[in-house]
């Protein structure tokens, strides 16, 4: 069933596609881009904010460059890396595409990489965030962010601005554990201690009784990892269990505060300290522009994930420009290596020695701006690497 | 490194107990109907979470789209999961009661599936928030005890129809009714008990109130278009840990599976989850028939 519908709206995509181009272009004269995203199940919000900037950047900077036609197939994995295999290996045999990119979660896009290894063809990871990824490829390129990037920094900051005693609530995966030992490390090493430390199953329908016990711990702050899209779950039940009022803080990267769903958190996320790649708040004026054409298509805020993607499909668009349109995956890859620009979220570029990402990382504080909920960004580490790589 | 002397403290395991009651009675309000069809009955109907799911999201459509107060919301709930139940059972159910367990398992999983690319399609996959009114909201201390008011809620309306439940079924002809349908349908049906109606009056009220269980877990387990698929397996804990032959048999195994889940998380956060597989298995090794079940005399 599942398949079916899968099926039916790559098909409606394809469609799409075909009817936007009056004049069919010829095989030659097209680039294809396979997109495998989380559409359906708990991470869809991930996949539909990726899907959003995608689409809106091609209506912005049209769909032809360097004389290329680029056409988008979507395919819907779930975030089950089973399905994300199935769904690389049809795009890259049968339908032939010229790049693999979305990829939810980090299971995901491992699941990929050999596949793009064989195939020799660019895998764009526009979501997943731990730090491995890039390394079981040479063909993965990231225009996310890594989990090491914020945490080692909100670690520094919080030791930093008198926070000494933390207790730490992760989700029980790879980048919750990403997450979680480079807080620590850094923490720590300032001189900060970790007096309680729980692990969350990553389907998990009630944190109250881990909210209680870290509410009993009384720590100065708890440093908090859920996935995008638990985040709103989290800020209400820390808030049911009275945290907010017993004065203990929420600190973390800032997957917990999205902007996607920020605003309906209510109240006891003012205060909140996070560190992070975007805020919807970030006040230059092509994030400005990018939120109104944003919100003005979808009627709605984009969080960090549409930004990951609006930025996965500029990164496709400048590789095939400096190719001259030629699609060897060999060349395009080199293409991207060292590529910089300004996106929504700031200056960033593409690290030519891990093909990283390297930006800048914001410390933001949640308040109130015009009666809406906001991180506001409060300080600044410029071109943060990535720290996390297991090669040094 | 962990701070032991705390957590043992009388208001921590005070706290605990009382976050597991609640969760333990919403876990029995969604599960009960399932021990009524599977034990009573004799029906495998897996497709019950379905019918949870469908009261939660009729609770969260009045509340959040239409402006209704969630408790004028909480019958519509029951009323309309339990019209979904009898248009369902008049039409399918009933053709399977008499066949394998087999075909009843394939069936009720296929209308499971569906259910969740039905609600998938037409609400969305994310979660859903039902807005709560402000009064059930937060926590109060009693004695240092944290009380969270919505799950003190969940403790009254629970503990209230566990009690009228179990009123209905004892001392009311219907129950008796209900009681004599189950044992010898054939005897039953002789006496001028129309069986079949009894039995699709009961299903449709098992039904009902896994919908209105569906709207009040919303809050706290989560609804969306996969909670039939991700809570069929606590059902089915239920169920098989207490036995499916009455309705106290559940309602002590929902509570037992509540506080062990909530005290497990708790003092194990490492093997929080585990703990109400655990305690499944060491139960069923020591009854197998569940704690209150029949011994295999039907």
């Amino acid at each position: 069933m599942f398949e079916r519908k899968q099926f039916s709206r790559a098909a409606v995509v394809a469609a799409i596609a075909g009817l936007a181009a009056i004049a069919p272009a010829k095989a030659e004269d097209t680039v294809k881009v396979g997109l495998i995203l989380p559409m359906t199940g708990g991470q869809a919000s991930t996949g539909k904010q990726i899907e959003n900037a995608i689409k809106l950047y091609m209506q912005q900077k049209g769909d032809t460059v360097a004389g290329k036609k680029v056409e988008i197939i979507l395919k819907d994995d779930a975030a089950i890396p089973d399905k994300t295999k199935t769904a690389a290996q049809e795009l890259i045999v049968n339908d032939k595409v010229n790049f693999i990119a979305g990829f939810g979660v980090t299971p995901a896009a491992l699941a990929a990489a050999p596949l793009a290894t064989q195939a020799k063809i660019p895998e764009v990871v526009m979501a997943a965030g731990t730090s491995i990824i890039t390394e079981r490829s040479p063909y993965i390129v990231r225009t996310s962010f890594t989990l090491a990037q914020s945490s080692t920094i909100i670690g520094d900051w919080a030791v930093k601005n008198g926070i000494k005693k933390v207790a730490t609530l992760t989700s029980d995966y790879a980048p919750g554990n990403d997450a979680l030992n480079f807080f620590k490390e850094h923490f720590t090493a300032g001189g900060g201690e970790v007096v309680e430390e729980v692990k969350v199953p990553l389907a998990n329908p009630d944190f109250a009784p881990f909210l209680q016990r870290m509410k009993d711990a009384k720590p100065d702050a708890i440093f908090v990892f859920v996935p995008a899209g638990q985040g709103g779950n989290f800020m209400k039940q820390y808030a049911e269990r009275g945290l907010d009022k017993a004065g203990i803080k929420v600190i973390g990267p800032g997957d917990v505060t999205d902007d996607d769903l920020l605003n309906n958190m209510g109240d006891a996320v003012l205060g909140t300290v996070t560190a992070h790649l975007y805020s919807a708040a970030h006040p230059s004026q092509m994030n400005k522009d990018f939120i109104a054409a944003y919100k003005k298509a979808y009627n709605t805020r984009p969080g960090f994930m549409a930004v990951g993607g609006y930025d996965g499909i500029h990164l496709i668009y400048e590789a095939l420009k400096k190719t001259n349109g030629d699609t060897d995956g060999t060349k395009l890859i080199e293409a991207m290596k060292g590529q910089k620009w300004e996106s929504p979220r700031g200056p960033i570029s593409i690290d030519p020695e891990t093909r990283d990402i390297v930006q800048n990382i914001y410390i933001r504080k949640v308040e109130k701006v015009d009666g809406e909920l906001y991180n506001v960004e409060f300080a600044t580490f410029d071109a943060v690497k990535d720290l996390g790589k297991t090669k040094k | 490194m962990f701070t032991k002397v705390h957590l043992l403290s009388m208001t921590a395991i005070l706290t605990n107990l009382f976050d597991g009651v609640a969760y333990g009675m919403l876990l029995f309000v969604l599960a009960c109907g399932l021990a009524v069809t599977l034990g009573l009955m004799n029906f495998v109907n897996l497709a019950h979470g379905a019918f949870a799911m469908a009261g939660g999201y009729v609770c969260m459509v009045l509340v959040n789209r239409m402006g209704w107060p969630f408790f004028a919301a909480l019958p519509l709930a029951f009323v309309s999961a339990a019209a979904i139940g009898i248009a369902l059972e008049r039409t399918l159910y009933r053709h399977l009661y008499t066949r394998s367990h087999l075909d009843q398992v394939l069936f009720t999983i296929g209308l499971t599936f569906m259910s969740v690319a039905a609600v998938d399609y037409i609400q969305g996959s994310s979660r859903v928030f039902i807005n709560l009114p402000a009064a059930l909201q937060g926590q109060f201390d009693v004695f240092g005890v944290g009380i969270g008011r919505y799950r003190l809620m969940i403790i009254v309306i629970c503990g209230l129809l566990t009690i009228g439940l179990q009123m209905v079924l004892a001392k009311t002809r219907f129950g008796s009714r209900l009681r004599a349908a189950v044992d010898d349908p054939r005897a039953a049906s002789g006496l001028g008990i129309n069986v079949p109606q009894v039995f699709a009056f009961t299903f449709a009220f098992g039904c009902g109130l896994a919908g209105l269980g569906g709207a009040l877990s919303a809050e706290i387990l989560g609804l969306d278009p996969y909670f039939p698929l991700k809570f069929m397996i606590y059902f089915l804990i239920v169920v098989t840990v207490g036995g499916s032959s009455s309705i106290t048999g559940p309602f002590l195994a929902s509570l037992l599976l509540g506080i062990g889940d909530v005290a497990g998380k708790y003092y194990v956060p490492k093997m929080g989850p585990f703990v109400i597989y655990t305690m499944m298995i060491v139960i069923l090794i020591w009854r197998p028939n569940g704690l209150f079940g029949r011994t295999a005399a039907r």
